[in-house]
């Protein structure tokens, strides 16, 4: 398999906050990678310094930061405007804020494809119209002249992802792209996205803190925690056999129905996601984690928990809870 | 026994301007709904957006007024009491700790002030009440003495929850609770919710979105859609053997954290719901994968027996 988009040793400052401490990830093509985690833990920003959309103010260091094989870390404002919704795209949470109210779904669409390729209007309409119809949106002609508003949430993260489609890309980057939707509405949105995926090969990064959703579409899982990568793995071995404590906890804090009973607590993690300040060390989870031992204030070892799978603890792997 | 909540018929409208010249539209949020929650119970209301379930919980609370029906609060009708006996009786929770809170007020003046709003309440008796019931959600005296900003989501959830409690009321609504927290922090308000429940003999209506968090909290469900209750059975009746259509692919939509299992194929198709536009005949059929011809003209009627109630030509 080759690798769409490489990410080595990810680190982000903002302010006085280290937000992403060191993170890898790797995307490859035609994969779903799932970023997983609380808010607050560095998920978003680890996908917005790839697409060099970080806030004024942050800093962003990589080792190496390679898309198609070419490394992009030095690239400049201009050249990654190039890239951005050409060959790279993005969806957001809420489509309301990130469409334009003042603009018709249309205009919005078209300019993409003219910007980018410098395609004629007719062209570009033509090119959304089909779009908007890929995506299972009825009446396509009608929808382009209309504006955001006039949309339910649905289909409005529709015209989001067909707008991400216009350039054809080869990566998506979507953060939580059905987290404002109702769950009827967001499994018909998966279930597209893993459709057009399969027919366009593409390399999907998609970041959501529903580890529902991680398992049902994701072929790998990175779940991040203050800032770093602190358990990596194929999704099947990852809910198999989690690692780490933090993964170990959030899969317990989640309600399945016909599994847990009712009245009987549901597990949970005490405390809240710290803010790292730049300069700490050791273990950002220690505070919470029943398992910690001085040795969580040390370096902690990235270690190997099977084939392909990868976990920021001091803890041996296949280790148990003493009783 | 007396129900704790009782509604009996009830409906509220809005009007809704569609623009300047053009005349106002009737939009009916709640329509015909009727129930009771024996005391101790939670009523887990689920549905999409828009089918009508805050506004249910915003009449039951007495924040609306109906357009018709009657709210019967532990045997009192709602538009008869006044507002301080309400919220002795009754309190809320609601889905968003950071706007439900008083940004400028310390977290002990904020559940302090159910207290003093009753207004014959001694300033040490305040004090005490205010002290118990941080402690029982399990906010120290410190975090007391903050400001809203200085906490964290979950906190200010807890915060609002011993607002709630501080009149000790038998009853209380939580629209969307969990909805705005993180999982790890959900799962300890959801355990807090039901700890109270237990030891102070609470009844709540549950409102959520999420199928998940009702199964594991409420021991009755109610499945909203389009402003009508569509099927009403005990929790373990209605995750096993869901009997509405629209019950069906809710349940179908719901994400377990299984691998392997895929995205499901819901059949709802792409047509929305639209409450100022409920279509004929049963409200659902548009959507319906199993719909018949019967359902686009005539409208079910609710039928009740032993399992509870459903609304559906097919069920």
């Amino acid at each position: 398999m080759t690798a769409l988009l490489e990410v080595a040793d990810l680190r982000v400052t903002i302010g006085s906050t280290a937000a992403v401490r060191g993170a890898s990830i790797t995307v490859n093509k035609g994969e779903t990678h799932c970023l997983v985690g609380e808010s607050g833990c560095g998920k978003s920003i680890s996908a917005l310094s790839v697409m060099g959309l970080l806030p004024r103010g942050s800093r962003r260091e990589t080792t190496a930061l390679r898309f198609a094989g070419q490394e992009i870390g030095g690239f400049n404002e201009r050249e990654m405007s190039r890239l951005r919704g050409d060959r790279m795209a993005m969806i957001f949470q809420e489509p309301m804020t990130s469409l334009n109210p003042a603009y018709t779904v249309g205009s919005q669409m078209t300019e993409v494809l003219r910007r980018h390729r410098g395609a004629t209007r007719v062209q570009a309409v033509d090119r959304a119209a089909e779009l908007l119809a890929r995506v299972g949106i009825t009446a396509p002609g009608l929808r382009l002249g209309q504006f955001p508003h006039q949309l339910s949430g649905g289909l409005r993260q529709r015209v989001m992802i067909a707008m991400a489609l216009m350039c054809d890309p080869e990566l998506l980057i979507a953060d939580e792209p059905t987290t404002a939707l109702d769950v009827t509405v967001q499994a018909q949105i998966l279930r597209l996205l893993a459709t057009l995926q399969k027919d366009l090969g593409l390399g999907i990064l998609l970041i959501t803190h529903d580890l529902g959703i991680v398992a049902r579409v994701a072929d790998r899982v990175s779940v991040m925690y203050a800032g770093e990568v602190v358990e990596s793995a194929p999704t099947a071995a990852l809910f198999a056999a989690p690692e780490h404590p933090y993964t170990r906890g959030l899969l317990t804090c989640v309600p399945v129905p016909g599994k847990v009973k009712r009245d009987e607590p549901l597990g949970s993690i005490p405390g809240v996601v710290p803010r790292i300040q730049p300069g700490f060390t050791g273990c950002g989870f220690r505070d919470r984690c029943a398992q910690a031992t001085p040795a969580c204030a040390g370096t902690i070892p990235r270690q190997r928990a099977g084939a392909d799978h990868e976990t920021l603890c001091v803890l041996p792997p296949g280790w148990k809870a003493a009783a | 026994m007396t129900a704790a909540i009782e509604v009996r018929g009830l409906r509220r409208e809005f009007r809704v301007r569609q623009g300047v010249f053009a005349p106002p539209k009737r939009v009916i949020a709640v329509d015909d709904v009727s129930f009771a929650v024996p005391p101790g119970s939670v009523l887990g209301v689920v549905g999409e957006s828009g089918c009508g379930k805050s506004t249910l919980a915003r009449l039951i609370l007495g924040l609306l007024e109906p357009t018709a029906g009657d709210v019967v609060v532990d045997g009192q009708r709602l538009s008869a009491m006044d507002r301080r006996a309400r919220a002795r009786l009754i309190q809320p929770v609601f889905q968003d700790p950071f706007a439900s809170l008083n940004p400028k007020r310390r977290v002990r003046d904020i559940v302090a002030m159910p207290l003093i709003a009753q207004g014959d309440m001694a300033g040490r008796d305040i004090d005490r009440r205010v002290a118990e019931a941080l402690e029982r959600v399990g906010l120290s005296v410190d975090q007391g003495t903050r400001y809203p900003a200085q906490l964290s989501g979950g906190q200010r959830q807890r915060v609002a929850i011993a607002r709630a409690l501080v009149l000790r009321p038998r009853i209380v609504v939580c629209d969307e609770p969990t909805s705005a927290l993180d999982v790890s922090v959900q799962a300890q308000i959801l355990n807090l919710l039901a700890e109270l429940r237990r030891d102070l003999g609470l009844t709540y209506l549950f409102i959520s979105h999420n199928l998940a968090v009702v199964e594991h909290i409420a021991t009755e469900v109610a499945v909203m859609y389009l402003g009508r209750i569509v099927e009403r059975a005990e929790s373990e009746t209605l995750f096993a053997a869901p009997r509405h259509p629209y019950t069906r692919a809710l349940l179908a939509s719901v994400l377990t954290p299984e691998p392997g299992l895929g995205v499901p194929d819901v059949g709802l198709g792409d047509v929305m719901p639209d409450p100022a536009n409920i279509p004929p005949g049963c409200r659902f059929h548009p959507r319906c994968p199993v719909a018949v011809g019967q359902c686009s003209t005539e409208a079910p009627r609710p039928a009740n027996d032993a399992a509870g109630l459903v609304e559906c030509h097919l069920a």
